[in-house]
């Protein structure tokens, strides 16, 4: 039958018919039609995003090259940048409120301020990201989603410098060593995981808003405030305590400080809350840009 | 006046093997099996009057009861196929929605209505620019738009030299793209859409900056493609370049599919509705 069909055909064509049937392709067929509810079938989705992780790696490299990250100055200033702010709050809160554990307090603060850097680094790049990749995206077609996701990488390879001075700090104000320390990499995974989710949310949210960036500032800085940064979970007042716990940073931040800096085993609803908070949010906010990217191409 | 009712084009479509194929491109055969089918497909882009969309411009709108949204139809119940062995020309005048097709087929805008098949996969694309991050150099580009495209990193590895020379850009394959010419933008576009290896291949206009020579260069190697391609879909207004690299042709205006036939065909009949104008023109004079 197709023999039949492509007889006629010039040699190079009934070539190129052959090679097309030997490839399978006649049964791989893409088929693009409008989406109603939006979502991009799942599973086939995310086995090209997997296969394409090296385009968010190389995207996240490249820009990082072309900040100057990876030079000894860039280095420098993205340790500095955190530290000042840890120094400002610092002289803030125990200068003026007269606190007595100024060495462990600022250890918990340096730790504390430098991954919100990281979360709301993530953030704020991660929103600039599908805006900003705008002839990649008008060009191109591949899972938008690695372009918040390459943000993420790029933030946490930004907060590789500051945690190595984190330890210097953690030696020269006398904290413990422990082994629990390292359980902390289970509470950096779900800051990690839980950063790409709002982080997608906002790289999505900016293409229909372009003023999300200039909002993105007081909610960080208030969310700073709501998060155990500038204090230890257990100094949260009674009356506070029960919606503080509702901000999901309460456990996954203050899980990670408590096991990096004091070597406190978190308790049991802590180490259920922060794994949670993080698999919801990344859900929700991965849901949420996938249903809206194939959107992107038209808005931007 | 040129003499081509519907069932005429269509004969002589179908009769192809009979007809003379462009010079070096192989015949257009309408029976092979599909490599792209296009049924009935809209696209409308939803915009909005400002140039960036915010919170602010949105809220006030809401407080004024103002409609935030304009639709443009750039593409309007547009129904073609393309059988394996197609080098498709595009023409139309400028907004008739060329590069929106070409993008939709691509996978990158969703239509509005309608349905696309696509056997294959598909070149990055098109016109000037690509898909070309300004701030960092051709080499970087090239590689993201290897890697995005879904080639292996030992894939872009092999390929970035070949670019780079196909490209002839020499040192500034270092320097970042915005320190390129229009002409080096779209030679280095070109040089990256056909080494990827595409199954189909697709290209918006990308061979007008070059210079004559890289024009030259560009033809043989699309040349070359189609016999290892399945489809290639050509837009341009340079209509010498459609009859010599194409097969079968489309005309696009204002979003409707105009006419399809031979290169020749749709060629004569866009000239000549240039010539005479939109408004002394219709179908039946031809
Ligand atoms: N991103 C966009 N947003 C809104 N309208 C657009 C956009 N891109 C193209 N259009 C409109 O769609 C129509 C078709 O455009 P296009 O496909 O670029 O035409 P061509 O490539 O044939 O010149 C034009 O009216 C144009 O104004
Ligand atoms: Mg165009």
């Amino acid at each position: 039958m197709k023999e039949a069909e492509t007889s006629a055909a010039h040699a190079a064509n009934r070539e190129t018919v052959q090679r097309a049937e030997d490839a399978g392709y006649l049964s791989e067929v893409q088929v693009y039609e409008p989406h109603r509810v939006g979502l991009p079938p799942l599973a086939p989705y995310f086995r090209e995003l997997w296969r394409r992780r090296e385009f968010a790696a190389e995207l996240s490299r490249a820009e990082m090259r072309s900040a100057n990250t990876r030079t000894f100055f860039g280095q420098v200033w993205l340790v500095l940048n955190p530290l000042l702010l840890a120094f400002v709050y610092f002289i803030l809160l125990f200068i003026l409120s007269r606190r007595a554990d100024g060495a462990a307090f600022f250890a918990h603060l340096t730790a504390g301020i430098f991954s919100y850097y990281f979360i709301s680094g993530s953030i704020s790049t991660g929103a600039r990201s599908v805006v900003g990749g705008g002839s990649l995206i008008a060009n191109m077609a591949f899972p938008r989603l690695l372009m918040p996701l390459s943000a993420v990488r790029t933030n946490f390879y930004r907060f590789l410098p500051p945690m190595a001075v984190y330890f210097v700090i953690h030696a020269a104000t006398g904290q413990q060593w422990s082994w629990r320390q390292l359980l902390s990499l289970y509470f950096l995974a779900c800051m990690i995981v839980f950063a790409s989710g709002v982080s997608a949310f906002f790289a999505a949210l900016q293409v229909y808003f372009r003023d999300t960036a200039s909002f993105l500032p007081y909610f960080l800085r208030i969310w700073l405030y709501l998060s155990p940064i500038l204090w230890f979970i257990e100094e949260v007042p009674h009356r506070l305590a029960p919606f503080l716990k509702f901000n999901p940073l309460f456990p996954i931040l203050g899980g990670y400080t408590d096991l990096l800096v004091r070597g406190d085993v978190p308790p049991p609803w802590i180490w259920v809350a922060a794994p949670l908070w993080a698999i919801a949010t990344a859900g929700l906010g991965f849901l949420y840009f996938m249903s809206r990217e194939r959107d992107f191409a038209v808005r931007l | 006046m040129i003499s081509l009712s519907a069932s005429e084009s269509s004969t002589a479509t179908t009769g192809a093997a009979a007809a003379a194929p462009p010079s070096k491109v192989g015949p257009y055969v309408p029976d092979a099996p599909l490599a792209v089918k296009v049924e009935n497909v809209s696209v409308t882009y939803r915009t909005t009057f400002e140039r960036t969309p915010t919170l602010k411009t949105a809220i006030v709108r809401l407080g004024r009861g103002e409609r935030a949204v304009r639709e443009v139809q750039a593409l309007k119940g547009v129904s073609f196929e393309v059988p394996v062995g197609t080098s498709l020309g595009i023409v139309g005048a400028n907004g008739a929605g060329k590069s929106t097709l070409v993008r939709t087929l691509g996978g990158i805008l969703p239509p509005t209505s309608g349905r696309i098949e696509v056997h294959g996969r598909i070149s990055a694309l098109l016109a000037l620019g690509v898909g070309f991050n300004p701030n960092l150099s051709g080499i970087e580009n090239v590689v993201l738009g290897g890697l995005a495209n879904g080639l292996t990193r030992a894939q872009v590895r092999e390929r970035a030299d070949e670019i780079a020379d196909f490209a002839e850009l020499g040192e500034f394959m270092e320097l970042p793209i915005r320190t390129y010419s229009s002409g080096m933008r779209s030679r280095l576009a070109f040089a990256v859409s056909v080494h990827m290896d595409p199954d189909i291949l697709m290209i918006d206009e990308a061979l007008s900056a070059g210079d004559a020579k890289f024009k030259q260069k560009a033809a043989a190697k699309m040349q070359d493609l189609m016999s290892t391609a399945r489809a290639m879909f050509l837009v341009s207004h340079a209509l010498g370049s459609i009859k010599e690299l194409c097969n079968h042709a489309i005309w696009l205006h204002k979003g409707e599919l105009m006419m399809q036939g031979t290169p020749d065909e749709v060629t004569a009949a866009y000239t000549k509705f240039l010539q005479v104008g939109e408004d002394a023109f219709s179908l039946e004079d031809l």
